[in-house]
């Protein structure tokens, strides 16, 4: 019988470690990303994941013209800092936060709606570890209003 | 002999959840390969989409309710409480579907209230949005604490829209993070459905040129095809079962997207010029939206019908 229990209290760890993982990330992007917001309003969107060494990731969004934007995007301590690229719909990249000094975040205004993509990529450390290294990435939005 | 069967059996049971677990902890974002990313039928400037060549998590992102209603008023919108979802419809609303879309509706109509300062209207709406939260079983998005915040707040616009913009973040977090993606998607498919029912509604009987809310309407045809991918994205459920709810609005969005292919948008190539004194880059480019008045009219009803069978 004390087997069975071992097998329930490993179960339920792995279910809460996996629970626990998103619940950071949420927590992650609320209380530390969404500062790197201020002072453009949050618009309230949720987009984060658990990301590993060397994944990448893509974001589509409609940006409206006229209005002030923040992009934000932030990676928990465990990560290297996060690469990030805008690039439009003639695939020309518009900031690149690698020549930008890895900044977290870029303010842009548009004279044109647009569909824009931003391209997320968490590169392989320089340090040699055993796993590659996961954490929460978030990406937020804020804006201004006129 | 019975323990070894019992331990047998949780051994295989714990193996199971244990593979369908680390699955599904990886779906935060949706990890999509080339085949499922080829758009063929999307718009000119939308082959933004088309150079996804490897498996990577993809995030599609509508405006919010909040940045909806922002870009409303920013066109010119004024206030009509007429318009807005009734409040009193709230009971009506008792499958998951209707309220998850009813939630993004009062978030719309609340963040539309709250940037006119309508404080009344914020608090019932508020209200709408937390019972809406409460039956999908969203728990602690919208609280009490939330609804005596925004009362204690209500002459101070900046801290009400950090109260709706966090409500929302809540809402939409707590849905991906306990997998339920597809209630999410639809919850933003209706706060932008009624962002431009709004808009619709607003612009009645109104010519098409030179009118900078019917161009807000008429540059939602970008935002439908991230509708389009968000919905066709979770049409299965993360059990491997069809989600009929999802289907069923794809197929009620048909309407729209013929109404919308009658519109026109051209981008000319942007380009960024250097930082004003705030620091703000400037994307340059030109977009150019046109349609006939007869399809705009066209546009309008459809808008109108699918947002009706929403509230209903």
């Amino acid at each position: 019988m004390r087997k069975v229990y071992l097998l329930f209290l490993i179960v339920l760890i792995a279910a809460f470690s996996a629970t626990n993982s998103y619940s950071q990330c949420k927590g992650f992007a609320k209380k530390i990303c969404k500062l790197e917001l201020m002072p453009y309003i949050h618009d309230g969107a949720y987009h984060a994941a658990i990301l590993t060494e060397g994944e990448e990731a893509e974001l589509y969004k409609t940006f409206y013209s006229g209005q002030d934007y923040r992009i934000a995007i932030c990676g928990t301590d465990a990560l290297p800092d996060i690469e990030f690229q805008v690039v439009d719909a003639y695939k020309n990249v518009l900031y690149d936060n690698t020549k930008n000094d890895m900044s977290r975040i870029w303010d842009f205004q548009l004279d044109a709606s647009q569909n824009l993509k931003i391209a997320i990529k968490v590169p392989v450390s320089s340090e040699q570890t055993e796993y590659p290294a996961s954490g929460c990435v978030a990406i937020m939005f804020g804006f201004k209003e006129e | 002999m019975l323990q070894n069967n019992t331990i047998s059996s949780i051994s295989k049971l714990f193996v199971a959840f244990l593979l369908v677990f680390s699955i599904s902890s990886c779906q935060s974002g949706q990890k999509k390969t080339d085949k499922d990313i080829s758009i063929d039928d999307f718009l000119t400037e939308d082959v933004i989409f088309d150079d996804i060549d490897k498996a990577k998590k993809i995030f599609y992102s509508l405006p919010s309710p909040l940045e909806t209603a922002l870009i409303m008023k920013s066109a010119g919108a004024k206030y009509d409480q007429e318009i807005l979802n009734s409040i009193d419809n709230v009971q009506n609303y008792t499958t998951n579907r209707s309220m998850a879309l009813n939630l993004g509706i009062y978030t719309t109509d609340l963040s539309f209230a709250s940037l006119f300062e309508q404080t009344q209207a914020s608090i019932d709406y508020m209200g709408a949005a937390r019972a809406m939260a409460e039956g999908l079983d969203i728990t602690d998005a919208i609280n009490r604490d939330t609804m005596e915040k925004l009362e204690a707040n209500l002459n101070n616009r900046d801290v009400v829209m950090d109260i709706i913009s966090e409500t929302f973040l809540n809402s939409s977090s707590y849905l991906k993070e306990n997998e339920r993606q597809d209630v999410a998607a639809i919850v933003l498919v209706g706060g932008w459905i009624e962002g431009l029912y709004l808009a619709a509604e607003l612009t009645e009987g109104q010519p098409v040129k030179n009118n900078k809310l019917v161009d807000r309407i008429l540059e939602q045809k970008l935002s439908l095809n991230i509708v389009h991918r968000l919905l066709e994205d979770n049409k299965t459920k993360n059990s491997g079962e069809v989600n009929d709810d999802i289907i069923e609005l794809i197929a009620e969005l048909q309407d729209l997207k013929s109404a919308f292919d009658k519109v026109n948008v051209e981008t000319t190539q942007p380009s960024v010029e250097g930082e004003n004194a705030e620091g703000v880059a400037n994307i340059r480019s030109r977009t150019t939206v046109s349609v006939e008045q007869e399809d705009f009219v066209a546009l309008q009803a459809s808008i109108v019908k699918l947002r009706t069978s929403f509230v209903q």
